[in-house]
């Protein structure tokens, strides 16, 4: 597998974000290439959601450069476009459309044309309805196609999400802690999920369950304050002398927090 | 658990085609009164009725909006009156025969200016009582969803929209006829306006315009463009980050919104026979949003009801009440916010839905609309 061509389809540059004085990440690089499933790790406020904010175009660096496809610098663009361009975005929280049915989320998510005209004549073919059903089960609310999504339970939520954004066939994945609020039993599944997708897109996870990240053998990138810290295996990661140092001084904290959950 | 799924189908067809039917029943009802109003109804009464009807119309259009894009426009107002000064332009020049309106004279001028001037033909009349509406929300909606000025922002410059129309119309007596408005024209195409007989032909327009616009709006809103609409209302930024543009939806949905009302506002003037600033401003504004607010906003049936009960009831209370009838219509308004956030169309369905299951979405009465943001 290592052998395989690596080509880079999302490059960070020098990514610098500034609110209002605050440094929320500084001269940040990030690069990614196809098919690669990345974790971002690091301390709260390390500045791993404003970098894929950044990313989704949500908010606007003060410097430095994401290019995408090795071609086009999408910091400048919007975050309709960007998510036309390719890519797709899952925030901490369950964001669906809470009246709307669990279809009609799906339905809409779906890449396709987005324009008014293309919605105001848009009829489901029946390669759509075979996709939207296929989705469905895949996220296991093939009984509930017909409910208002306010109605679902956290976790189907969060799956219903999931299955939004898989149909909207972006080639990189942005999710923003997807296994928090899952049971075990949904974080397997989610595991299993990322392994599947990983096969045909790109992925990048911020994640705080290091139980779930070293599950994977992946590459991990490790955030403090704003500034890349360390990249590479999980076990380097976890030999490094600054890491070890910044996360001691959390873990008792990271222990108690946990042990409250 | 294969026979359990087929039961579960079998359920969601039928209350699928019960509510199906029951709707139809409700269509063909309401469709079936309007139509025999004529013969049940004074001319007086049947006037007033194609007025209720005509605002029908605006409450359609603010309905599509507020109640299912989720942004509140109290500046409809504008939108209504332009449709109106359109077709009342065109009756003018038609009344004066070729020479120049009164006010007008009154005020000085010597020459039709030259924006009037278009106005003699009732096609380019017909089509300026809806565009420009359109494109005053157009360009308005440009401006404020693509820089993302939403919410009470919005609304508190639809206002302002209101108070500039009004001063400048009032202002320009020349060309607006000031205060009084654009009035003093009896004749449609030849034909008495105050004519029983014309009275009820115009009555039919108006029930036949509401319908193409009732069918139209249900159009839009069962259509995919209408399903994003809601997903606006829900959650605009998530809308962005699967790639639509909600300024886009926003500034169309604003558009034929703002038509719809100058639609209305052509078919007021011609039967009532004037329109003036007064009747495009803040309180207009505001009360075509109390009609919508008190016959269910996310339901299009629910805002034509509130549109023709509300003035029904103004009507009833100020013959009966001349004094007090503010008093009662400021106090149905609180009873329907506090009591019924979902209007009377809300209150329709929550009684057809008691002992149903909850959460689901196949009756969109019954689990309510989320309050889209005021």
């Amino acid at each position: 597998m290592s052998e395989r061509v690596e080509s880079v389809i999302l490059q960070c540059d020098g990514v610098t974000v500034d609110f209002d004085g605050f440094k929320a990440v500084q001269g940040m690089d990030l690069t990614l290439t196809r098919g690669e499933l990345r974790f971002l790790i690091g301390p709260n406020g390390a500045g791993k959601t404003t970098m894929l904010d950044v990313i989704c175009g949500k908010v606007k660096p003060a410097s430095g450069k994401v290019m995408l496809r090795g071609g086009v610098d999408i910091t400048r663009k919007r975050e309709h476009q960007i998510a036309e361009l390719g890519i797709g975005r899952k925030f901490q929280t369950p964001s669906i459309f809470p009246s709307l049915t669990v279809y009609d989320n799906l339905e809409i998510a779906m890449k396709q044309n987005r324009s008014v005209f293309a919605a105001l004549r848009a009829k489901l073919r029946s390669g759509e309805t075979d996709r939207l059903a296929a989705q469905l089960e895949m996220v296991g609310l093939q009984g509930k196609a017909d409910w208002r999504a306010g109605g679902l339970s956290h976790g189907e939520k969060q799956w219903l999400e999931i299955g939004m954004m898989l149909l909207q066939e972006p080639e990189i994945l942005l999710l923003d802690e997807p296994v928090a609020g899952m049971t075990d039993r949904e974080t397997e599944k989610t595991g299993e999920l990322l392994q599947h997708i990983r096969k045909t897109q790109s992925i990048v996870v911020v994640e705080h369950d290091m139980e779930f990240v070293r599950s994977f053998a992946s590459k991990v990138t490790v955030m403090h304050e704003g500034r890349l810290l360390k990249e590479g295996s999980m076990e380097e990661v976890q030999r490094d002398d600054r890491v070890a140092e910044v996360y001691l001084g959390k873990r008792r904290d990271a222990d108690a927090s946990r042990s409250t959950a | 658990m294969r026979s359990s799924a087929k039961g579960g189908v079998g359920m969601q067809l039928r209350t699928w085609t019960s509510r199906r039917l029951w709707l139809l029943a409700v269509y063909a009802a309401s469709a079936a009164v309007l139509f025999c109003a004529p013969l049940m109804l004074s001319d007086f009464r049947l006037n007033l009725l194609a007025k209720f009807l005509a605002y029908a119309i605006v409450a359609l259009g603010l309905d599509l909006i507020w109640g299912y894009t989720g942004i509140l426009s109290l500046g409809h107002g504008v939108f209504f009156g332009l449709g109106g000064y359109a077709m009342a332009m065109y009756l003018k020049l038609a009344a004066s025969g070729g020479r120049l309106p009164d006010f007008m004279d009154w005020s000085g001028l010597t020459v039709l200016p030259w924006f009037w001037k278009p106005f003699e033909s009732i096609g380019f009349a017909i089509a300026a009582g809806i565009l420009l509406p359109a494109l005053l929300a157009l360009i308005l909606g440009y401006v404020t969803f693509r820089n993302r000025i939403r919410g009470v922002y919005f609304t508190i410059l639809t206002q302002a929209l209101v108070i500039i129309t009004t001063t400048l119309f009032v202002g320009q007596q020349a060309y607006t006829g000031g205060t009084n408005g654009v009035t003093g024209y009896s004749k449609l195409f030849g034909y008495s306006l105050a004519s029983p007989e014309t009275k009820r032909w115009l009555y039919f327009v108006t029930v036949g315009v509401l319908i193409g616009a009732f069918l139209l709006c249900r159009f839009l809103v069962k259509s995919r463009f209408g399903k994003v609409l809601r997903a606006i209302r829900d959650g605009e930024n998530r809308v962005r980050f699967i790639g639509y543009n909600p300024a886009i939806y926003q500034m169309v949905a604003f558009a034929i919104s703002a038509g719809l009302a100058g639609l209305a506002g052509m078919l007021f003037v011609l039967h009532v026979g004037i329109i003036s600033p007064s009747m495009m401003g803040i309180v207009p504004s505001i009360e075509m949003v109390l009609w919508v607010a008190i016959g269910g906003r996310g339901t299009l049936g629910g805002a034509v009801l509130g549109a023709v009960l509300l003035n029904s009831a103004k009507s009833t209370f100020s013959e009966s009440y001349p004094d007090m009838w503010t008093l009662f219509l400021g106090a149905l308004f609180v009873v329907v916010v506090v009591f019924l956030p979902k209007g009377a169309a809300g209150l329709i369905g929550q009684l057809r839905g008691i002992g149903r299951r909850k959460g689901r979405e196949s009756d969109e009465r019954t689990s309510g609309v989320r309050n889209p943001a005021v």
